[in-house]
C-alpha cells in the first residue's frame, strides 16, 4: 500500500521503475537449456515477470503454439472438439504437479519423464534432427509462453 | 432461450461423439470385403523378428463411413484413378511408338501379384526400385518417353493401377536379393531417427501410440498395404513418398526428396512391417 502510493505520487519515478524492471526481465530472460532441471524441477522463472493464465489458455490451444489439446483432454477448453489422448488428462493439473514441476515438464519433458516420452520440449533446442530453416535455433514456445502456459496449468484444480 | 439450450445440447451431443470416439480406442473389430466378395486379410500375425505381435491395416483406424466407402468399388472415389490408369496402361507414348501394353501384352497375367512384390533390388540401378521408378525406367528406356515428375496425376494413376492388380494380395519385400538387408537396416534406423522441432520418429507415433488419438487422428500402425491411397482430406490420390514427406513435415524438420535414397529405404523398411497384409489399393482413408 505504502509502495503503491509513492509510486502514484512519483509517476515520473514510477516509469523509471518500469523500464528498469522491464529490462531487467528481459535481462533476465533464461536462455533454453541453461538452467538444467533437476528432481522433476525447475523453480526459477524464465523471465522473472509473473505467467498471464489467460495469455497461457490461448497459448495451450493455439495449434501453432502449445497445441497442446492434440495430446491431452482439458474439460476447461471442451468447447474445443476432439481433445487428444496420447498423454494424461490435465483436468486437476495443478492438484497434482507444483509449479516447479510444471514448468520443468513443460520446457523439457525428456529431462523428466526420459528420453523416451512423445511430448515435445518447448523451451530446448535438444530436437530431432534435420529442423525446417523455419523453426531451425528457435525454440516451440517463447519463454514468457512458457510462464503464461504454467500460470494457465495452475488454474485446472479439481480439489 | 429455447435455441439457445438446442445449441448447447447439440453441443454436448457431438462433444460425446468425440469422447466416445476417443473412448473407443484401439482397431476396430470389423472384416474388409469388397464389393460383398474379396476378402481383404487386414489382420495378419508379424513377421519374425517385428516388435508386434499382430499387423492391422489402417483400414481397422477409420470411421465406419471411410470403411464403407473401401469396401464398396463403385463408390471408391480411389477406382476413378485405376480406371485412368488403365487407359494409360494402353496409350502410347514417346519417340519409341511404345505404351506399356506393347511389351507387356498380357496385363492381366503380367501384373497380377507384381505390386505386391515392390519395392523390389534393381541390379542396374543399383537400389531398389518401387512402382514409380519402375515405370520411369520403362519410359525412358523402352519407350524413349519423358519420366513422369514426382506425384503427376499420370504417375499417380498408373501407379494406382498397377497396385490395384495386386488387391487381395499379400504384401511381401524379397529382402534376399541385391543389397535389400542394408536398405532394410537404414530405412529402420530412419524409422527410429526422431526428427525436426516437434522431435518425433515414425516409431515415436505408429509403434507406441498407435490406436490413440491425436486430436481428431486415430493413430495407426502405420502400414503401407493400400498406397497410393484415396485421401479424403486431400480430396485426391496420395503416393507413399508423398504422405512419408507430410508426415516429416508435420515432425517441423525439412523434409528429403521423394525417391531419395533416405525414402526409399524407409520404403523398404516400412513395407517389410507391413508383410504378409493383403494390398487394398485404392485403399480410402481421412
Amino acid at each position: 500500500m505504502f509502495k503503491g502510493a509513492t509510486q502514484f505520487s512519483l509517476p515520473a519515478a514510477f516509469a523509471g521503475l518500469a523500464i528498469l524492471a522491464a529490462s531487467a526481465a528481459a535481462a533476465g530472460t533464461v536462455a533454453p537449456d541453461s538452467v538444467p532441471i533437476e528432481d522433476m524441477e525447475m523453480s526459477q522463472s524464465l523471465t522473472g515477470v509473473p505467467g498471464d493464465p489467460l495469455a497461457g489458455r490461448e497459448a495451450f490451444a493455439d495449434r501453432k503454439k502449445g497445441n497442446c489439446l492434440a495430446c491431452h483432454a482439458n474439460a476447461d477448453l471442451s468447447a474445443q472438439l476432439f481433445h487428444g489422448e496420447v498423454g494424461p488428462v490435465l483436468d486437476g493439473a495443478a492438484d497434482r504437479w507444483s509449479e516447479a514441476q510444471l514448468r520443468a515438464i513443460v520446457v523439457n519433458s525428456k529431462d523428466v519423464f526420459g528420453e523416451q516420452t512423445i511430448m515435445p520440449g518447448f523451451y530446448t533446442l535438444k530436437v530431432g534432427i534435420n529442423v525446417d530453416e523455419k523453426f531451425a535455433g528457435k525454440t516451440i514456445l517463447s519463454a514468457q509462453e512458457v510462464e503464461d502456459v504454467v500460470a494457465y496449468l495452475l488454474t485446472l484444480k479439481e480439489n | 432461450m429455447a435455441n439457445r439450450t438446442k445449441r448447447i445440447a447439440t453441443m454436448f451431443a457431438a462433444m460425446m461423439v468425440g469422447t466416445s470416439a476417443s473412448l473407443a480406442g484401439g482397431p476396430v473389430d470389423d472384416k474388409l470385403v469388397i464389393d460383398g466378395e474379396l476378402e481383404i486379410n487386414t489382420r495378419v500375425p508379424a513377421p519374425e523378428g517385428h516388435p508386434f505381435d499382430e499387423l492391422i491395416s489402417g483400414w481397422h483406424y477409420r470411421t465406419p463411413e471411410t470403411r464403407d466407402l473401401e469396401a464398396d468399388s463403385f463408390q471408391n472415389p480411389g477406382m476413378l484413378y485405376v480406371e485412368r490408369g488403365e487407359e494409360i496402361w494402353n496409350t502410347v507414348d514417346g519417340a519409341a511408338g511404345k505404351s506399356c501394353a506393347s511389351c507387356h501384352e498380357d496385363a492381366e497375367t503380367f501384373l497380377k501379384g507384381l505390386g505386391a512384390s515392390y519395392p523390389k533390388w534393381n541390379e542396374e540401378a543399383g537400389k531398389p526400385f518401387n512402382i514409380e521408378l519402375q515405370i520411369n525406367q520403362c519410359r525412358e528406356q523402352n519407350m524413349q518417353a519423358e519420366p513422369y515428375k514426382f506425384d503427376a496425376d499420370d504417375q499417380k494413376a498408373l501407379t494406382t493401377y498397377i497396385k490395384h492388380q495386386s488387391l487381395g494380395m499379400p504384401m511381401h519385400v524379397d529382402l534376399s536379393e541385391g543389397e535389400m538387408q542394408d536398405w532394410w537396416e537404414k530405412g529402420k534406423e530412419l524409422y527410429y531417427t526422431r526428427t525436426g522441432q516437434l522431435n518425433l520418429a515414425c516409431a515415436t507415433c505408429h509403434e507406441n501410440y498407435n490406436g490413440n488419438y491425436i486430436r481428431a487422428d486415430h493413430l495407426s500402425q502405420g502400414n503401407v498395404n493400400g498406397f497410393p491411397t484415396y485421401r479424403l482430406k486431400q480430396s485426391a490420390m496420395v503416393s507413399l513418398h508423398n504422405r512419408f514427406r507430410g508426415c516429416i513435415r508435420d515432425t517441423r524438420a525439412a523434409f528429403p526428396p521423394a525417391f531419395s535414397d533416405d525414402l526409399m529405404a524407409l520404403e523398404v523398411y516400412v513395407t517389410w512391417r507391413g508383410t504378409g497384409l493383403d494390398i487394398e489399393t485404392p485403399a480410402v482413408r481421412q
